[in-house]
């Protein structure tokens, strides 16, 4: 069951847990404009871009290490 | 067909030969250096694995609230496809190993190769090596066909993408009788990492509430973009780092 968690785990989350993480409370953040009434759209595109920024850069470094 | 559907099935399309193409590799390997029935058969194993996973998990998921659905579906797209195109612009970027189909291939016949003489019926090494390698590319190509199918109650839309693509490439091995080495691979999944990337920022932001500028029709704002930011991401990384050599292992995404 555990190697089965970790599996699935491995499968979605990959490499950077910090992505998932960011996608998730990206989207929690895109709920609680959007229930504010206010247009939330742009939650997601800026999001992406500094996640992927984030992620890159950190792997970038770590590869040239 | 809807522009929404043609995303479905380019992307699927895409992830599904790229996947195939890998597996294709690893089967032709312990096929050629072994066994062929067994190997066959290990294939077979895992497509009833694939269809079976499919089959149970397809109509659970359409039967979910379109809201829920779209949360659930576009944050799993949008992690996926990060991840995708994440490896894609290192790789761009010269800080990943590309795929390399003959290296990869060249490894996995040394391995089966070392492994001692095989039995003269049936070959378990084979079976288990060809069933692993089609299961693990397999479930990526699954877990897109599922994703994007139920988001738009189109799993028979995808499925027929992805059935396409593995057909296509298994013609193109049947004809080269070698590892398509000439295949994009890599530019094929940074195309499928933008893909997923910008489907799963669509739905999973309708999902949660939000409404896009034009509807439907903001997806061409945000394909191009998704891609602009990827490949300007690639090129100045490529100007500020030196290349790395990596060896990948031989299934990765």
């Amino acid at each position: 069951m555990r190697a089965a968690l970790l599996a699935i785990w491995e499968f979605v989350v990959g490499d950077d847990w910090r992505i998932a993480t960011g996608v998730a409370l990206a989207l929690a953040l895109t709920a609680l404009v959007a229930s504010a009434g206010v247009s939330a759209w742009w939650v997601l595109p800026l999001a992406v871009v500094g996640l992927l920024a984030l992620s890159v850069k950190r792997a970038a470094r770590h590869a040239s290490r | 067909m809807s522009g929404a559907e043609i995303g479905l099935a380019l992307s699927v399309f895409l992830a599904c030969a790229v996947e195939a193409v890998e597996a294709l590799t690893i089967v032709l390997a312990v096929g050629t250096t072994r066994n062929w029935s067994s190997a066959m058969s290990g294939v077979g194993a895992a497509v009833l694995a694939l269809i079976a996973i499919v089959a149970a998990l397809g109509p659970a998921l359409t039967s979910l609230p379109i809201g829920v659905l779209r949360v659930i579906v576009g944050g799993l797209l949008l992690v996926f496809g990060l991840q995708w195109l994440r490896k894609a612009i290192l790789r761009a970027a010269g800080l990943k190993a590309k795929h390399d189909e003959l290296r990869i291939y060249a490894e996995e016949a040394e391995a089966a190769r070392g492994t001692g003489a095989q039995p003269a019926a049936f070959d378990g090494y084979a079976f288990a090596i060809a069933f692993k390698g089609v299961l693990l590319e397999g479930l990526e190509v699954a877990f897109i066909v599922l994703t994007f199918g139920a988001n738009q109650h189109r799993v028979g839309l995808a499925a027929a993408a992805a059935g396409l693509a593995v057909l296509s490439v298994i013609a193109a091995g049947a004809a080269a009788r070698a590892p398509l080495a000439r295949v994009p691979e890599n530019t094929m999944k940074f195309a499928v990492g933008v893909m997923l990337s910008s489907f799963g920022m669509f739905w999973g932001a309708e999902g949660a509430g939000a409404t896009w500028p034009g509807g439907d029709a903001a997806l061409l704002a945000i394909v191009p973009g998704v891609l602009l930011v990827a490949v300007a991401m690639a090129w100045t990384l490529s100007r500020s780092a030196p290349p790395v050599i990596e060896v990948p292992p031989a299934v990765e995404v």
